[in-house]
């Protein structure tokens, strides 16, 4: 083998290394890190004082966790199942032959390009309590009308789903949309000549034929609601009260404004956990039916 | 007579049908038109504040037009509005983001390209295992890497600086790229490759003079979907960037919430305006691209 034979054999690992240096110390490395860091005492700094598992039953009975994880529990579940019952239903009445669909779908998809702050500025704005919708509906003639929910700690969670769906239905709405398209025309057909109604079709052969997309887009909406941070922050701060914390801005303010970082370690291992139970599954999954195609 | 009552009763059977398309077809468009509505509503009540007076804002309500293009809030949010403690603007934020951007994007995007020629034509045992670790890496929650990301960027001396969040959104881009380019050179046939390696033709060239030539649709969706991410980025730039090295995501937010004097919501929507206009622009620009990356980030084929 001469020198440049050489050169071209381990050119590939070569080419691949820094990535794969990035994913090791980056991704792998740092997550070993903050495991080992939830084993210890750490307060302001990294400290490498032992404790084992203390930090986790802790942070179980700490309520500040309890109530983020509650938060979560109905903002994930109404800001998933909202995104997907949406999305279906606009990819559904886009699917309908109808004109004017890549305006439709413009304007259905924009969100998406926006930063959840930006998204967060400007529905705090539509749901200011004195002049926003509000104000609005007043002005039209529904004088008594009242809309405070980001003000009133038990309707607040419902202002984040609201903007967040917002937000997000577009991206399920394209993946149904990508899913309806790909169905075989040939099935449709032959349901409408045996004189099936249009909504029975949908019921018993279209949205089963969906299936691997609600699988998706579930996916995808779960891990996006796991890491909701930025909406958070910029719409409620958490509040009124703690009536929007999640685990993420648990997370953060214990970590680094209130100086628990075994703590907050501890709580970032549990979204990750959270995160690898719906994904690992599904990436293996994934995989595995590439291989054998 | 037969005929005559056949030819009547499919008559009423088309009309009927006609009708409850009709009422289906109404029930379709109002149904696209309030979304359109619930969709865009946001998007026009921030362009009209942003051109309001705040004695305008007191007196109207959301959706009254603006009297004026008055684009006094618009001046404030860019060079005069107090964020924290300096009252000079959003603009030098903007810059820092495009300063944070431009590199991060340009070397998460080549090497993403590299990674998936690798990963496709130069399969080496465990390569399947590679991508795996890496498509994993696409879904962790940033929470989990934020103590010991600080750490390092500290010993390395970039805290706090825009070299360090291009260094973290390369860390964390690479994954998705890498992805993007895999499974679009998964689908070049590898005899191309091979006779290429036949007549001689090593690593680079072959790079160079088969697959980029290529692979331009990739690259449009891979720079998007970064340029999207990077910059929308908010927890990165709130954990690891200091003062005046802020992206304008963080910047936008301290802007909403500097509580000095009175509220400004006009600057506030100007300032969430400049903030989006970027990416609005891009949407606008490569839009069928942008959605074609979402699809390849979550579904394949």
């Amino acid at each position: 083998m001469t020198f440049k034979q050489r050169l071209q054999a381990t050119m590939p690992l070569a080419v691949l290394s820094p990535s794969l240096l990035a994913l090791t110390i980056g991704v792998y490395g740092f997550i070993l890190f903050t495991v080992v860091i939830s084993f210890t005492r750490s307060k302001m700094f990294p400290t490498w004082d032992w404790v084992g598992l203390r930090q986790y039953p802790r942070l179980f009975a700490n309520s500040r966790w309890e109530t983020s994880v509650d938060n979560f529990l109905v903002f994930g579940s109404l800001y998933i199942g909202g995104a997907m019952i949406l999305g279906l239903f606009m990819a559904i009445l886009l699917d309908q032959k109808i004109r004017f669909e890549g305006v439709l779908r413009t304007i259905y998809l924009y969100p998406l390009a926006l930063s959840f702050i930006v998204t967060g500025v400007v529905w705090q704005w539509m749901l200011n309590p004195g002049l926003g919708i509000e104000r609005l509906m007043r002005q039209w003639g529904f004088e008594s009308f009242e809309f405070r929910w980001i003000t009133d700690p038990d309707m607040a969670i419902y202002c984040l789903v609201i903007a967040g769906v917002w937000q997000v239905a577009g991206f399920t709405m394209a993946m149904f949309l990508a899913g309806l398209r790909g169905i075989n025309e040939e099935i449709l057909k032959a349901a409408q000549i045996d004189g099936a109604p249009g909504w029975k079709i949908y019921w018993r052969i279209i949205i089963p034929a969906l299936r691997p997309v609600f699988l998706t887009a579930f996916v995808v909406q779960a891990h996006l609601a796991i890491k909701s941070y930025d909406l958070v922050v910029a719409l409620t701060k958490g509040g009124p009260g703690l009536a929007t914390q999640l685990p993420s801005t648990f997370m953060y303010s214990t970590t680094f404004t209130r100086n628990q970082m075994g703590l907050g370690a501890a709580s970032a291992v549990m979204m990750l956990l959270a995160v690898a139970a719906v994904m690992v599954p599904y990436l293996y999954s994934e995989l595995r039916n590439e291989r054998s195609h | 007579m037969n005929a005559v009552i056949d030819a009547g009763a499919i008559a009423d059977t088309v009309r009927r049908r006609r009708r409850s398309h009709l009422i289906g077809r109404i029930f379709i468009y109002s149904g696209l038109l309030l979304l359109a509505a619930f969709f865009i509503t946001p998007l026009l009540v921030m362009l009209m504040t942003s051109f309001k007076t705040m004695p305008e804002i007191r007196s109207g309500n959301l959706l009254s037009l603006p009297t004026s293009l008055n684009t006094d809030a618009w001046r404030l949010a860019w060079s005069e509005a107090c964020i924290s403690v300096s009252c000079e603007g959003l603009n030098g934020y903007f810059w820092n983001s495009m300063k944070i951007v431009i590199p991060a994007v340009v070397l998460s995007v080549a090497f993403g390209a590299l990674n998936g020629y690798v990963l496709t034509k130069w399969q080496f045992p465990g390569a399947n295992l590679v991508f795996g670790l890496m498509l994993f890496g696409c879904f962790i929650p940033f929470q989990i890497v934020l103590i010991p990301m600080a750490k390092t960027l500290g010993f390395l001396g970039i805290a706090g600086t825009t070299p360090g969040l291009v260094l973290v959104h390369f860390i964390y881009g690479i994954s998705f790229t890498t992805l993007f380019f895999r499974n679009f050179y998964v689908s070049v046939p590898d005899d191309l490759i091979k006779s290429a390696r036949i007549d001689g033709a090593g690593f680079w060239r072959i790079f160079t003079r088969i697959l980029l030539p290529l692979s331009w649709p990739i690259v449009i969706v891979a720079i998007i979907w970064q340029f999207t991410n990077v910059w929308n980025d908010f927890l990165f730039g709130v954990s690891f960037a200091a003062g005046t090295d802020q992206p304008i995501t963080v910047a936008l937010n301290n802007l909403v919430n500097t509580s000095t004097g009175v509220k400004a919501y006009n600057v506030d929507m100007a300032g969430a305006m400049i903030a989006a206009l970027p990416t609005i622009l891009v949407y606008v620009v490569a839009g069928r691209y942008f959605l074609r990356g979402l699809m390849s980030g979550a579904v394949k084929g």
